[in-house]
């Protein structure tokens, strides 16, 4: 597509030449690298409560990110206002980091602007549908709650939508853009009986538009499934304490991955030696059985890009391969100073963030096992397949994710439910402690948040059904 | 560039021009700077002015809101029509409305002391130091600190205004800074990070480099050789960082917005008791300089402070105007804008007030327990108040501070929890707008091995 496709050239008036000044001014003081990171986001969101739509929102954002290296250090300075003045201002208050008097010299944008492909062709962006068709989607979720159990008293649906152009400039000469939608439904239920009250919650969504809600993700479906947890709360037991045997169910445990290895491999922390993992590659880290990947490439996901937000491609990035540490996520700042490839891990929360080594989707491949058949393998053990959120200390590699959904496995056979609990281990340890891989590989429904140095971002994670000989698990039934 | 007053009324008075029957609109502006030093070099330096505009709308009593970044008259006369717009689609809430003017007492508004213009004097050289100093200051404090992840000073100056079609024109000014050390300790036995910060809004209040820089060195070496303990039930002691978290998930429980949801632990249970006779909890917006205080909340209703917990009885839950209309309450001026301008509960300087104890004190009385000095993940259930968390600690061996724990998880109650706080120190510390002392629990289960 032609630069002057670009909305902040046709909304904003931002011209070539207008980049290539932003870009010297940037380098005035001699940093090594200097990029420019546009962006315009517009987000809707309608919230369903108590059977009546309680709001309807909309957010606009915008605003560039001027971002000047030099060496090891990073000049950041940002403007919500795109007038020349401004953008001129944040770029010499980004150039202050580099001191030496040298200029930048000239640079040159190319023009047409690349894409790289597209991973999420829809007609229609959400931000241009109609408020009456994405109301309906909440109607249809909260009778289908309120229909599974009369014990369902309250019904929370909620939905997101975010439409987010960008485009990032470099001072290498590369220019890229992007338009990546992204919707989501969220559905919580209380339930209530004899005056005891539990809660469920179910969401799913991804860089699509609202043709994505089928099937599973199909408001209805969703809104079932948060009933059921709420639910089967009432017959849950304590959950017991102590280490044990465990058996994740495949999707959203994928979380696992997500806190024990993915932050701990993010190249940021390698390269200044703060992480648990740090000089571990070509070292056995899991057993035969895991490989893992990060993969920014998989159509219509939560967590893919065309471009990283440095505008590098997204790639799919092997992290573990038959239990072996293959390498890490990097960003530019990283691969550069590790003297490492790219892999297009490069993000960040808006144009007022630094971007760093972030995960996309990650997920472990489909072993031999039977899902079945590891169950029934397991004499004593924990069932965990729903999960809230999970945390990691990186320098130390212990992490918790903690289940909302689990049951005990007696004999081989799911016994009863039992109340949320955290389970908690040791990253670089965990994996090799993987005794059986099942051939389910799912990915979750779309709802995966990541938070790291205060700034989140959309990811995915996926999983096989898998079993751990032994995570403690932080009930209170001993 | 105008002024922020007049691009809140310009919006409102757009609203009703579009034919919306009431509107509010608040604008924020934040000045920031922020500065990360690590390894005695200038890792990151950031710098922005930036402001945002939130409009709430409402015909009769439809209601939807807006946010934008762009403050241009074009961009917000248009998203001020297009909300007009969204409101007409949304339900009649009987509940809705701006808080009744009789609540917006005008003029006199408190001088709560936010703001501090000898920031204003400090070069960026100035700035970097302060970061520079703690982080050395960490690195200097033993041989067993072999790596940083970094020292932070962070400053913002923000400019809040509001305005709404009832009358109500209001606005303040703070400043904040914090500074923040995360040193890494290592010995054969593996590497442990940890931290320690202050925050404050004047540079007074600002906790010296040296001492930052120390603490968090101190912080991160008695960690080392942490091992894992066999599954007990044992006494737990927070540390003021720990117990902070514990008023975080009270604040979520006491939040209007959960209440009549019925999604909290506490519902139905105003003057009972909650929690032992030595815990007294309060939200007070008015505290001089405190880092949470401000004369009016996000729908300009004035702040006040509120007795949340009394000896150990529940004694009110905070409320927006929507909220209390819900509850048959009063607003207590916790209403608080998100990003996207959906007005929530927010806390302003939401603590436990401070009991007898020194910290010494309380781990003293301990037998057989644990210290806890750090808790991560998200296993709490305000609903239920079911709790299960990772912790990090320090076992507790008659009375005395003995080897460092983790890879463990404490489990419980809140409802027990609360119930079960047998003593309250002496040392309320704020590094935010919730806050808490050193607090022990007479019996919680530690999963370890």
């Amino acid at each position: 597509m032609e630069v002057n496709k670009s909305i902040f050239v046709q909304k904003h008036n931002v011209t070539t030449q207008d980049l290539e000044t932003y870009l010297s001014e940037a380098l005035s003081r001699g940093g090594d690298y200097a990029d420019l990171y546009f962006e315009y986001r517009i987000n809707h969101s309608i919230v369903l409560e108590e059977q009546i739509i309680k709001s309807a929102t909309k957010s606009v954002n915008l605003g560039v990110g001027v971002r000047v290296i030099s060496g090891e250090k990073t000049g950041y300075a940002y403007s919500d206002d795109l007038t020349r003045e401004h953008v001129i201002k944040a770029a010499r208050t980004a150039a202050f980091i580099a001191n030496s008097a040298s200029s930048g010299g000239t640079i040159q944008i190319p023009t047409p602007l690349s894409q790289h492909r597209n991973l999420y062709s829809i007609p229609t962006f959400p931000a241009e549908l109609e408020v009456a068709q994405k109301i309906a989607l909440l109607e249809e979720a909260d009778q289908a709650a309120r229909a599974y159990d009369a014990r369902i008293k309250q019904v929370q649906a909620s939905y997101i939508d975010e439409t987010k152009h960008v485009l990032i400039v470099t001072s290498e000469g590369k220019a890229s853009w992007d338009i990546q939608p992204l919707v989501r439904i969220n559905v919580m239920c209380i339930a209530e009986e004899n005056g005891k009250r539990q809660s469920g919650y179910q969401g799913g969504g991804g860089r699509r538009s609202l043709d994505i809600f089928t099937e599973n993700l199909a408001p209805k479906a969703l809104a079932r499934e948060s009933a059921r947890q709420a639910i089967l709360q009432f017959r849950a037991q304590d959950a017991p304490a102590g280490p044990m045997e465990v058996v994740l169910g495949p999707g959203w445990p994928g979380i696992l991955l997500h806190e024990a290895i993915g932050h701990g491999l993010e190249a940021d922390f390698n390269r200044k030696k703060t992480s648990a993992f740090t000089g571990l590659v070509g070292q056995k880290v899991a057993s035969d059985l895991c490989t893992v990947v990060d993969d920014g490439t998989i159509p219509f996901r939560r967590g893919s890009l065309n471009m990283d937000d440095e505008g590098n491609p997204t790639h799919q990035t092997v992290l573990i391969e038959k239990g072996v540490l293959q390498g890490y996520l990097q960003d530019r700042l990283s691969s550069k100073l590790m003297n490492s490839p790219l892999t297009g891990n490069g993000r960040r929360q808006g144009y007022d963030h630094i971007p760093m080594p972030r995960m996309t989707n990650t997920f472990m491949m489909s072993g031999e096992s039977a899902p079945e058949d590891i169950i029934k393998s397991v004499k004593k053990g924990l069932y965990a397949v729903h999960f809230g959120g999970g945390q990691v200390d990186i320098t130390s590699g212990k992490f918790v994710f903690s289940a909302s959904e689990a049951y005990l496995i007696e004999d081989g056979h799911v016994t009863a439910p039992v109340k949320g609990a955290t389970l908690i281990g040791d990253g670089p340890t965990v994996l090799r402690q993987v005794t059986a891989v099942g051939n389910d590989l799912k990915l979750d429904q779309g709802v995966g948040i990541c938070g790291k140095d205060g700034q989140t971002i959309p990811v995915s994670v996926g999983l096989p059904t898998i079993k751990i000989r032994e995570i403690t698990v932080g009930g209170t039934e001993k | 560039m105008s002024d922020l007053q007049s691009i809140a009324q310009h919006a409102i008075e757009r609203a009703k021009k579009s034919g919306a029957t009431a509107a509010d609109a608040m604008i924020r502006e934040d000045d920031t700077f922020s500065v990360t030093v690590r390894m005695g070099e200038v890792e990151t330096l950031k710098e922005a002015i930036s402001r945002s505009l939130m409009v709430r709308v409402f015909i009769g009593k439809r209601t939807a809101t807006s946010h934008s970044s762009d403050l241009s008259d074009a961009i917000v006369d248009q998203l001020v029509d297009e909300t007009v717009e969204m409101a007409r689609l949304t339900s009649e809430d009987q509940s809705g409305g701006l808080p009744a003017e009789a609540v917006l007492r005008e003029g006199s508004l408190p001088d709560l002391n936010l703001i501090d213009r000898s920031w204003d004097s400090l070069t960026p050289e100035q700035r970097i130091n302060l970061a520079s100093q703690t982080e050395a200051a960490a690195l200097s404090t033993d041989k067993l600190i072999t790596n940083s992840d970094g020292a932070s000073f962070e400053y913002a100056r923000s400019r809040v205004a509001l305005a709404n079609t009832i009358g109500f024109a209001g606005k303040y000014e703070g400043t904040g800074a914090v500074l923040v050390c995360v040193p890494i300790a290592q010995s054969k036995e593996g590497m442990q990070r940890d931290h320690w910060l202050s925050a404050a809004r004047h540079r007074h209040g600002l906790g010296a480099p040296e001492d930052i820089g120390k603490k968090a060195a101190t912080r991160a070496i008695r960690r080392l050789g942490a091992r894992k303990i066999r599954t007990c039930q044992v006494p737990v002691v927070f540390d003021p960082l720990c117990s902070r978290s514990l008023l975080n998930h009270l604040f979520e429980a006491v939040s209007g917005s959960a209440i009549y949801r019925r999604s909290s632990f506490l519902i139905d249970q105003i003057g009972e008791e909650v929690a032992s006779s030595v815990v007294s909890v309060i939200d007070d917006a008015r505290m001089p300089a405190g880092l949470g205080s401000v004369p009016f909340d996000d729908e300009g209703v004035p702040t006040q402070a509120t007795a949340i917990i009394e000896n150990g009885v529940l004694r009110n839950y905070l409320q927006s105007a929507y909220t209390a209309r819900k509850l048959g309450s009063k607003p207590t001026g916790n209403g608080s804008r998100s990003a996207s301008g959906v007005v929530t509960i927010g806390p302003t300087n939401f603590y436990l007030k401070s009991g007898p104890y020194t910290p010494e004190d309380i781990i003293g009385s301990v037998k057989r327990g644990m210290y806890i000095v750090e808790l991560i993940g998200f296993g709490v259930n305000t609903v239920t108040g079911d709790y299960s968390r990772g912790a990090v600690g320090i076992w507790i061996e008659d009375g005395k501070l003995t080897h460092p724990v983790h890879e463990v998880t404490i489990a419980g109650n809140l409802r027990e929890m609360l119930k079960n706080i047998e003593m309250v120190g002496s040392d309320v510390t704020f590094v935010g707008s919730i806050a808490a002392p050193t607090l022990k629990i007479s019996n919680m289960v530690v999963s370890g091995e």
